[in-house]
C-alpha cells in the first residue's frame, strides 16, 4: 500500500533541512577553511590563547554575577504580583532588543569621569574603559536577561503549594527557598547559566565600544580580519565555535535531564 | 482551640466576609461548600499563607494573626499531596522535624509509617507512589511535627474511589490516635458525615451555618444548606394553619408548624412512589408522570412531574425493575409530613 504523507509533515521536513543547512553551511565552510597547520599554530599562539581565555572567564564571571543577582530577582518576578511588574519584565528584555553598540555607548555614558557613578568608580580605583571589569559589566548586561527569564520560567513551573507546605512544616522563607525552590529550579538555573554565558561569549558590539583592549576572542577575530584578512581570522573563529558548541551541547544535555516534577 | 474572629479577606474579585468560627481542641471540623466559596482561602489564612484583611485568628489562646506560617504549628495537606519531588518518602517525613530542630523521634515516625503502611516505601521518590500512598505520606509528614492543628484541603478528591474509602478510614484513625485537631475542606457531605464532628457551610465567602454535621444534615437553616445537604426537593411556601401552599402544590402539614415557615424540604429517598393508587395513604398523595430516570448503579433517581412541579425520588434498582417504572409512566407519589423539614 502506498504511504500517504500529509503536506504539512513534508513542509516540516523541508524546513528542518533548509534551516539546518542555513546554519551549517557557513559554519562548516569556515571550520574547514583553515589548514591543520594554521589551526595548530593559532592554538598555541599566546595572544589567541589569552583572548579565548579572557572570553571564557569574563563570560563565566558574567554568569556568576547573573546567578547571584538574578536568582532572587527571578524569584520575585515568578512569585509576586506588584505594581509595575510588566514594566520591570519589559525592562529585563530591553538588553536583548537594543543594538549592542548602543549598550556599549550607554555604559560608557555612566562610567566616564563626568558622571557621578564613573567618578565614584574612578575614586575607588575601578577602571571600566579598556579593562576586564568593563568587559564583565558589558557581558553581564547582555547575558543577564537570558538568565533571569530562564530561572523565572523555571520557578513559575514549581507549584507554590510545595513552598506553602514547607513553611507550614516550620521552614523559614529563606530555608524554603534554599531547600525546596532552588533545588527544584536547578535545571532552569543551569539552562540560564549556559544561556547567559553563551550569549556573553559571543558578544562583540558592546565590548568593542567599552573595552577594545584587552582583546577578547570576538574583538581579536575582528582585528585580525581587518588587519590581515580572512585567512588569519578564521582559526580563532574555529576555536571560538568549538567552545560555543561545547556550551550548547551542555545546554541540550541539561535540558534533557529528567524533570522531577 | 482555634478561634476565627470576624475574619475578612478581600481580593478584587472575591471576598471572605466576617467569618466567625470556634473549633474545639481535638475536634474534626469540616468546611463544606461549593467550588469557589472560599474554603481553601480560609484554610490558607489559618495556616498564615494568605494574608487577611481584618479579623483575628487565635490558636490555643495565642493571637496568630500576624505570626508567620512556620511559627503557627499548623500542618497542611493538599489534595495534590504537594510532596517534595526531589526527596524520598523518609526525607519528606523528616523535613519538618529537621526544620524545627526537633529530635527525630524515630519510634513515633516508625509507628505512624507502619500504621499507614508506608514504611516499605521509605526510600522511594514521590513519582514512584500511587495517589493513595502519596496522600498517606503527606498526612504522616504533617503529623510528624506534632502540630496543634492539621488542615486538610480536599484530601480525598484527587484519589481513585478505591483508595478514597481507605484514606477516609485512615483519617478517622489518625485523628483518634494522635488527638490532633483536624480541619478538613470538602464539598462532599457524605465525607463530612463519616468524618466530621462539626461543620460550617460556606457560600460565596459567607458562613451559612455552623453546627454538628448531623444537625446540618437533618436541620439546615437555609435553602442553600438544605440543597447542599442533599435535599433536592425544596419548595417556597406560604403556611396557613395545616396547609403549606407552593405555586403548584398544596402540602398537608401538622398545624403546630411555625406560620413564618418559608420553605419545605424533603429528601428523594423519603418520597414513596406507587405504580397504582395506594389504598392506605391519603395525605399528600399526588398523581404524576415520570419525566426523567437517572441510573446511578445500585439506585435510580426519578424526576416525577406533579402539578407542574418536579419531585425528586430515589428508589432501588430492584424497585424500578419490579414495578416497571419507565419514562412517561403515570405514578402516585406520597410525601409523609413526618419527613418534611421546615425553614423559616
Amino acid at each position: 500500500m502506498k504511504r500517504h504523507y500529509d503536506p504539512f509533515f513534508m513542509i516540516s521536513i523541508l524546513s528542518c533541512v533548509v534551516v539546518s543547512l542555513f546554519i551549517l553551511v557557513p559554519l562548516v565552510q569556515m571550520m574547514m577553511a583553515p589548514s591543520w597547520e594554521l589551526l595548530t599554530e593559532s592554538f598555541f599562539e599566546p595572544d589567541i590563547q589569552k583572548a579565548i581565555w579572557l572570553s571564557i572567564y569574563t563570560s563565566g564571571l558574567a554568569a556568576l554575577i547573573s546567578f547571584i543577582l538574578g536568582t532572587p530577582f527571578a524569584y520575585l518576578l515568578a512569585r509576586k504580583s506588584f505594581f509595575g511588574k510588566q514594566f520591570v519584565e519589559g525592562l529585563i528584555d530591553l538588553p536583548i532588543m537594543i543594538p549592542h553598540p548602543v549598550i556599549g555607548i550607554a555604559i560608557l555614558g555612566i562610567v566616564g569621569k563626568h558622571h557621578w557613578l564613573g567618578s565614584l568608580l574612578h575614586r575607588l580605583g575601578i577602571q571600566m574603559m579598556g579593562s576586564v571589569s568593563g568587559i564583565v559589566v558589558v557581558l553581564t548586561f547582555v547575558g543577564m536577561p537570558f538568565y533571569i527569564n530562564a530561572v523565572k520560567n523555571g520557578i513559575e513551573s514549581i507549584p507554590v503549594r510545595l513552598e506553602n507546605v514547607s513553611r507550614s512544616l516550620g521552614a523559614s522563607f529563606s530555608r524554603t527557598f534554599f531547600r525546596i525552590t532552588l533545588p527544584l529550579a536547578l535545571r532552569s538555573v543551569m539552562v540560564g547559566l549556559i544561556m547567559c554565558s553563551a550569549r556573553a561569549i559571543s558578544e562583540f558590539g558592546a565590548i568593542v565600544v567599552v573595552a577594545y583592549h584587552p582583546m577578547n576572542a570576538p574583538v581579536l577575530i575582528y582585528e585580525r580580519f581587518t588587519a590581515f584578512g580572512l585567512k588569519y581570522s578564521q582559526p580563532i573563529a574555529v576555536l571560538l565555535i568549538a567552545i560555543c558548541l561545547i556550551l550548547f551541547i551542555g545546554l541540550r544535555l541539561v535540558s534533557k535531564m529528567d524533570n522531577e516534577l | 482551640m482555634i478561634q476565627i474572629q470576624d475574619l475578612c479577606i478581600r481580593f478584587s474579585d472575591f471576598a471572605l466576609k466576617h467569618v466567625n468560627i470556634n473549633i474545639k481542641q481535638q475536634e474534626f471540623f469540616i468546611l463544606l461548600g461549593p467550588t469557589g466559596s472560599g474554603k481553601t482561602l480560609l484554610v490558607e489564612s489559618i495556616a498564615g499563607i494568605t494574608p487577611i484583611t481584618s479579623g483575628k485568628i487565635l490558636i490555643d489562646g495565642h493571637d496568630m494573626t500576624h505570626v508567620p506560617p512556620e511559627k503557627r504549628k499548623v500542618g497542611i495537606v493538599y489534595q495534590d499531596y504537594a510532596l517534595f519531588p526531589h526527596m524520598t518518602v523518609m526525607e519528606n517525613i523528616q523535613y519538618g522535624l529537621l526544620c524545627q530542630k526537633k529530635n527525630l523521634d524515630q519510634q513515633r515516625i516508625h509507628d505512624l509509617m507502619l500504621k499507614t503502611q508506608i514504611l516499605k516505601l521509605s526510600d522511594r521518590k514521590p513519582k514512584h507512589l500511587s495517589g493513595g500512598e502519596k496522600q498517606r505520606v503527606a498526612l504522616i509528614r504533617a503529623l510528624a511535627v506534632k502540630p496543634s492543628v492539621v488542615l486538610l484541603d480536599e484530601p480525598l478528591s484527587a484519589l481513585d474511589p478505591c483508595f478514597r474509602d481507605d484514606i477516609q478510614k485512615l483519617l478517622k484513625m489518625l485523628h483518634k490516635q494522635t488527638k490532633t485537631t483536624f480541619i478538613m475542606v470538602t464539598h462532599n457531605f457524605a465525607e463530612a458525615l463519616f468524618l466530621g464532628d462539626r461543620a460550617a457551610v460556606l457560600n460565596n465567602g459567607v458562613i451559612e451555618q455552623t453546627g454538628p454535621v448531623v444537625s446540618l444534615f437533618n436541620h439546615p437553616h437555609t435553602p442553600f444548606v438544605a440543597q447542599y445537604m442533599g435535599f433536592k426537593n425544596i419548595f417556597e411556601v406560604k403556611v396557613d394553619n395545616d396547609k403549606a401552599t407552593s405555586n403548584h402544590i398544596e402540602f398537608k402539614i401538622p398545624p403546630t408548624i411555625d406560620p413564618r415557615t418559608r420553605y419545605i424540604c424533603f429528601r428523594g429517598e423519603d418520597v414513596h412512589i406507587y405504580a397504582e393508587r395506594p389504598s392506605s395513604v391519603t395525605v399528600n398523595t399526588f398523581l404524576g408522570i415520570i419525566e426523567e430516570i437517572v441510573d446511578r448503579g445500585p439506585y435510580c433517581e426519578l424526576f416525577v412531574n406533579t402539578n407542574n412541579s418536579q419531585i425528586h425520588v430515589i428508589i432501588t434498582k430492584g424497585e424500578l425493575i419490579k414495578h416497571d417504572y419507565h419514562l412517561e409512566k403515570i405514578v402516585f407519589i406520597s410525601l409523609p409530613p413526618a419527613t418534611f423539614h421546615y425553614i423559616l
